[in-house]
């Protein structure tokens, strides 16, 4: 049996991760994209962990919600993604500079 | 329990949702001339919405859907304000989108949507229905950002609001997997008595607290989570901008009640502290950069940084009066901030966008009606009296003085004072520069003309009722606490 506190380490290290990826990445906003979905399922293995250790499935109804959001989130970061490449011709952070003061 | 669900509380939501859907469909085969339909019934829908709400204004909470929705006086004031700031947002939107080509039903649809989330915030007693209402907001607002398709700047604010937005939800998820493995439940009723129970040093239920803290102060755009904020105010048109900034704050806000006030009034002593910091810090460098600033909208974005800075000092004083202060403030700050926004609006034209500062050098000589509105916004938003944004100010000063921060509040006033040098910067370009050479005269549509006008003079005529308003949103507040005293 898997003690509750390595779960939620996992999940500490994941969101730290993906916390690390938004702000180091200099390179493509699709590893951003690709760190916020990894943000959320950190969220999730948190929620899964709580849910069984408490014998409450409320958790897990939230985490199907969270994965839906996911999913529609992560359509409007690629549908933005590809509208800023037709603009840009270029999906690279360093590009994205234009709005400053 | 009874099983039946009682939907009244929900009405207005459920009419502006399936409303939403019905002019989704309406749109879709309506000619493009015929696009006013489209624009007649979303209006039509906002106004019926916020009778709605104003005709089940009540002080008693209704709880419903197994108590993960609630209908108090607070949502019901909220509710109405952001009906009728979306409703007037659209009257300043159509002509400027008309000519800009955005005037497509998907406009209408998306403001809609994220009307129905703002709504669902104020009315959650859960935290997964203020996830959802949150998430319906953010998704429509990146959109709407996004929705400029030819605009490089559009596009790049627009990217730059959903990594920073879904970086805030998250936190805010993780916070909420905090708590709700601290607390066993989901129900923001339930977290309170749950919280009450523990000893108050617990440090998880404070590392839960941070996440959420933060997540909010990205919501509201308070420093140092604010880099979001100037980029999407630039880069967004104007259409966009000015319902970004103003009704979203609003629920912004509620969701600030429902979570710290609603569920973790107890942690007062932990999260005071920290909402100072955030407070403060807004107020400094929310004034001291805005003076930097040579485009109106960044100056307007980081104006609105130190006005949420304002409204936070309300909210962390902790007592109603400071409570009902904040909620008086930010109301007061949506009404400013669509002005302000909306000048701009009127100021441009046809492949002209009037968002610089120079763009308002001599507007007393090219039409000194339009400078004396432009007037009127920039005293009320300095909180020079005798406007409302004084009177905002003034209440939440008071309400820190009363719990004995008379620091705070002389740093807040003194601060107050930078931010006045460059809201009086506006009125000394109105006024004594100056206009450009061959600036074209102003035109603006009969319909945007009369709603910039009362908008502009609300900041005055409103201060007869100011004792009214004050004592609604004090009873909205004592809603909030007594629906979890009973």
């Amino acid at each position: 049996m898997i003690p509750l506190s390595h779960y939620l380490i996992l999940g500490a290290i994941l969101f730290a991760l993906s916390v690390v990826g938004i702000f180091l990445n200099r390179k493509n906003v699709v590893i951003l994209l690709m760190a916020i979905e990894l943000l959320l399922l950190a969220v999730n293995v948190n929620f899964v962990a709580f849910s069984h250790y408490l014998q409450d499935t409320a958790g897990q109804v939230f985490v199907f919600f969270i994965l839906t959001v996911a999913a529609a989130e992560s359509a409007i970061g690629l549908a933005i993604l590809i509208v800023l490449f037709r603009n840009r011709r270029s999906i690279n952070v360093e590009d994205l500079d234009t709005l400053k003061g | 329990m009874n099983t039946a669900i009682n939907v009244t509380p929900a009405i207005p939501e459920i009419v502006v949702f399936v409303m939403a859907c019905v002019i989704l469909v309406v749109d879709l085969y309506a000619a493009k001339e015929h696009r006013v339909i489209s624009y007649a019934l979303t209006l039509t829908t906002l106004g019926v919405a916020m009778l709605i709400s104003l005709y089940s204004f009540s002080a008693d909470p209704v709880y419903t859907f197994n108590n993960m929705f609630i209908d108090d006086a607070l949502s019901d004031v909220i509710k109405i304000a952001v009906c009728g700031i979306t409703f007037l947002v659209l009257i300043y939107a159509r002509e400027y989108i008309e000519l800009r080509g955005l005037y497509q039903g998907e406009y209408f649809v998306l403001v809609l949507f994220a009307v129905v989330g703002m709504m669902v915030m104020a009315s959650a007693n859960h935290f997964l229905v203020l996830y959802l209402g949150l998430e319906l907001l953010s998704l429509c607002l990146y959109s709407l950002v996004a929705f400029q398709r030819d605009s490089a700047l559009a596009t790049e604010a627009a990217m730059k609001y959903f990594v920073l937005g879904a970086l805030g939800s998250g936190m805010m998820l993780y916070g909420m997997s905090i708590l709700y493995g601290l607390t066993g439940t989901l129900d923001i009723t339930e977290v309170r008595q749950a919280v009450g129970a523990m000893p108050l040093d617990n440090v998880a239920l404070i590392f839960g607290l941070v996440f959420v803290l933060v997540s909010l102060a990205f919501k509201l755009g308070a420093v140092p989570f604010h880099m979001w904020v100037p980029d999407v105010y630039h880069g967004a048109s104007t259409s966009s901008t000015v319902f970004i900034g103003t009704a979203p704050k609003i629920a912004g806000f509620a969701i600030v009640i429902r979570l710290l006030i609603g569920g973790l009034e107890d942690l007062h002593g932990a999260w005071r502290d920290m909402v100072i910091i955030l407070s403060l810090l807004s107020i400094a460098i929310g004034n001291l950069i805005a003076i930097a600033q040579s485009n109106l909208k960044r100056m307007l974005a980081y104006s609105a940084i130190s006005h949420m800075g304002f409204m936070l000092l309300g909210v962390l004083a902790g007592t109603p009066n400071g409570y009902s202060a904040a909620l008086f403030y930010i109301l007061a700050y949506a009404l400013m901030s669509l002005g302000g926004f909306g000048m701009i609006i009127v100021l441009s034209r046809a492949g002209f966008e009037a968002d610089e500062l120079a763009d308002l050098k001599g507007l007393n000589q090219r039409n000194p009606w339009y400078a004396l509105l432009m007037m009127l916004l920039m005293v009320s938003m300095a909180g020079i009296p005798p406007t409302i944004g004084f009177f905002a100010k003034l209440s939440v000063i008071q309400a820190i003085i009363e719990v004995n921060l008379v620091w705070l509040a002389v740093v807040a006033v003194l601060f107050a004072v930078v931010g006045a040098y460059y809201y009086l910067r506006v009125i000394k370009l109105m006024y004594f520069d100056p206009p450009d050479e061959g600036v074209a005269s102003i035109e603006a549509a009969p319909d945007l003309r009369v709603v910039m006008g009362l908008n502009a003079w609300a900041m005055v005529l409103l201060l007869p009722w100011i004792g009214p308003i004050q004592r609604v949103c004090l009873t909205a507040v004592a809603s909030v606490m007594n629906g979890f005293a009973s």
